[in-house]
């Protein structure tokens, strides 16, 4: 017996230059070109291309002259929060029906709510532009927002339901026990215990929709947004200036990502 | 029915149905409770006798589908647990996870909008009273279980309400502590002479802590009564089994006066007390096991004159019976002996000892021999 147990190895005596080799391949395939987009970026050359011949922030600073981009960058940050309001409010509303009420069909509400996450972009694209030129409404950032309130509406309301179910219902009880009215149980106990989960799930819905793409193409009118912007200049006019832009951007929806987990952990820690 | 008029918590007729794969199911059926002011009064039953949804029904959590629930007189079926004046403390606490100790406890004043000068005043003042003064700052979860239900217990009770209900608050302790606490709660009832409606399953709990108890079985109240009532004198086989050990013996009725039961071929004396039986009718005896006494009997010996005398004074009083120690187990200080008897097995506690195989007499007074009324077998259904 002693001398079988003795011949079984540690798992740390496997070949670790095995195992690192391997991640820096799986890792460098997905990170290099990103990497390779930043170090553009900073390159004292005006094609989009290496090698790299010097540091420069010229692009940056004619990215942040420039009054087109400028323009983009308001029009999505304005869209990106229009729906991400719009799809937090309407998540919230839907996490709390189907958690803490029972109703006919809720299931179906449940996976009906989840579905549109699922659909490729070009599809709720094509819908909904079909479905607007039905209603005669003229495209626009506002049809834009509905678009991305159709993706933005699962992350929230997935993130907040999920939290919301963890609830204890004794916690609401005790506060209406206690003399709570209804919207008092909510403020005082509800709404810190899922708080966290609204936060992260508006920065995920804000993420998500800030650099949208595919669904935008078919529901923008004249006005673009910055990731339709860059994306129209790399056929025409290919920068370095987009470089410096999409470095930002992913600075920018990474350090959001980052903000919105570590906000759930912390609230999850908590609770 | 009439509301009596001392009652403080009346319910009338209490019906709750739940839905469940099965179906509609009645938690709670027909029930009908009237508690005073001022009563440590208990809800007692096994798991899924209706005790707690009949607790949730008075605090406003569940709405009764037929039946009156009274507060102080006034009708309160509708209203909603904020608008009544009753706390509970609830079997897991419910604590406010990210409020500390001391927001916790001042949260019923808060909602009332109190000044906050008093608010403060007050929260010190239950700090002090729960001994738990110093943990004002610190998170529930930085809490025992023991400091946790103080915690509780101070947030139920500084609204001052009417009612306290309790569901099961000793039932997350550990045993050591559990006692302490139970001491702790009858006198935190006398003090504040607060009308306390405690729920539990622990039958030993009920009786050490209640002026009354309501013994609940699938739903319906089986008796209500003093500590001592239901135990010496249970409405139902059911008590008479959920409460306490006890010995039954069955019979027919030979005779009612003096209460006389064939039990096998032996006639038994009985005490009618509780229910009087029928001539020829079947009837439960129960005998308590503390109640039968036992002797090592002294085939050998005759009885001298007044010894018989004195013996046949005692049978118009006393019940005997021979038999043989086949079992004993040490309850400390106590022994529970089992005895073969003609009538079956029986159980006795005693003190002192018995020998193994030993022959012996059990007497019990007629007394202590109940008759248990029979099940009512139509019940209307709700």
């Amino acid at each position: 017996m002693i001398a079988m147990i003795t011949e079984i190895k540690p798992r740390q005596a496997a070949k670790p230059w095995l195992l690192i080799s391997w991640s820096l391949l799986v890792f460098g395939f997905l990170y290099l070109p990103i990497l390779v987009l930043v170090a553009i970026s900073f390159n004292d050359s005006p094609i989009l291309s290496l090698p790299f011949r010097g540091v420069t922030l010229d692009w940056y600073l004619q990215a942040w002259q420039d009054k087109t981009l400028q323009r983009a960058l308001w029009n999505s940050l304005s869209v990106a929060a229009s729906a991400t309001l719009l799809a937090t409010a309407l998540g919230l509303l839907a996490a709390f029906a189907c958690c803490r009420y029972r109703f006919w069909g809720k299931n179906s509400l449940r996976i009906a709510l989840n579905l549109p996450i699922l659909l490729p972009g070009i599809v709720t694209g094509i819908a909904m532009l079909a479905y607007f030129s039905d209603l005669n409404w003229d495209l626009s950032l506002q049809t834009v927002v509905l678009g991305h309130v159709v993706f933005g509406l699962p992350v929230a309301f997935g993130t907040i339901y999920s939290r919301l179910r963890q609830f204890p219902d004794s916690l609401a009880e005790a506060a209406a026990d206690l003399g709570a009215a209804p919207i008092q149980v909510f403020a005082d106990v509800i709404w810190p215990y899922i708080r966290s989960a609204v936060i992260s799930a508006a920065l995920l819905a804000f993420t998500l929709s800030f650099d949208e793409v595919v669904v935008t193409i078919f529901l923008t009118g004249r006005d673009n947004t910055l990731p339709m912007e860059i994306w129209g200049r790399l056929r025409t006019r290919i920068t370095p200036e987009i470089a410096a832009v999409a470095t930002l951007v992913l600075l920018a929806s990474g350090v959001i990502v980052l903000a919105s987990q570590w906000i759930a952990n912390r609230g999850e820690a908590e609770g | 029915m009439m509301d009596s008029p001392d009652s403080l918590v009346y319910l009338d007729g209490v019906s709750k149905l739940y839905a469940t794969p099965q179906g509609l199911l009645p938690a709670v059926r027909q029930v009908t409770l009237d508690v005073r002011a001022g009563e440590f009064y208990s809800l007692l039953g096994s798991s899924g006798s209706g005790k707690t949804t009949t607790l949730r029904l008075i605090g406003g959590f569940e709405i009764p589908d037929s039946g009156r629930v009274m507060l102080g007189g006034e009708d309160v079926t509708q209203l909603p647990p904020h608008r009544r004046n009753l706390h509970t403390v609830f079997q897991n606490y419910a604590l406010f996870p990210h409020l500390n100790v001391a927001q916790n406890i001042a949260y019923p004043l808060k909602i009332a909008q109190l000044p906050s000068a008093e608010i403060k005043l007050r929260v010190e003042a239950a700090l002090e009273m729960f001994r738990i003064t110093g943990l004002g700052e610190r998170r529930p979860a930085q809490l025992s279980g023991g400091q946790q239900q103080r915690v509780a217990l101070a947030r139920a009770l500084i609204g001052r309400p009417k009612v306290l209900l309790l569901d099961e608050p000793l039932s997350a302790l550990d045993a050591k502590i559990r006692e302490e606490v139970r001491q702790e709660l009858r006198e935190l009832q006398r003090q504040t002479n607060l009308t306390f409606i405690y729920v539990t399953h622990d039958q030993e709990e009920a009786l050490a802590l209640s002026d009354r108890v309501a013994v609940m079985q699938q739903g319906r109240v089986e008796q209500v009564g003093s500590p001592r009532e239901i135990y010496d004198c249970p409405a139902s086989l059911f008590v008479a089994q959920f409460i306490g050990k006890a010995n039954f013996l069955t019979g027919r009725v030979l005779q009612t006066d003096p209460l006389t039961v064939m039990v096998q071929n032996l006639p038994i004396r009985a005490s009618a007390m509780g229910y009087q039986p029928q001539l020829d009718e079947t009837v439960t005896l129960m005998i308590r096991p503390e109640q039968l006494q036992i002797a090592e009997s002294q085939p050998d010996a005759a009885p001298t004159a007044v010894q018989a005398a004195t013996q046949a004074a005692a049978q118009l009083s006393v019940n005997q019976l021979s038999g043989r120690v086949i079992g004993d187990t040490y309850v400390g200080q106590l022994l529970q002996v089992q005895i073969e008897t003609a009538l079956g097995r029986l159980t006795a506690t005693v003190l002192g000892k018995a020998s193994l195989s030993s022959e012996v007499n059990l007497t019990w007074l007629v007394s202590a021999c109940t008759v248990i009324p029979p099940a009512l077998a139509t019940m209307p259904s709700p």
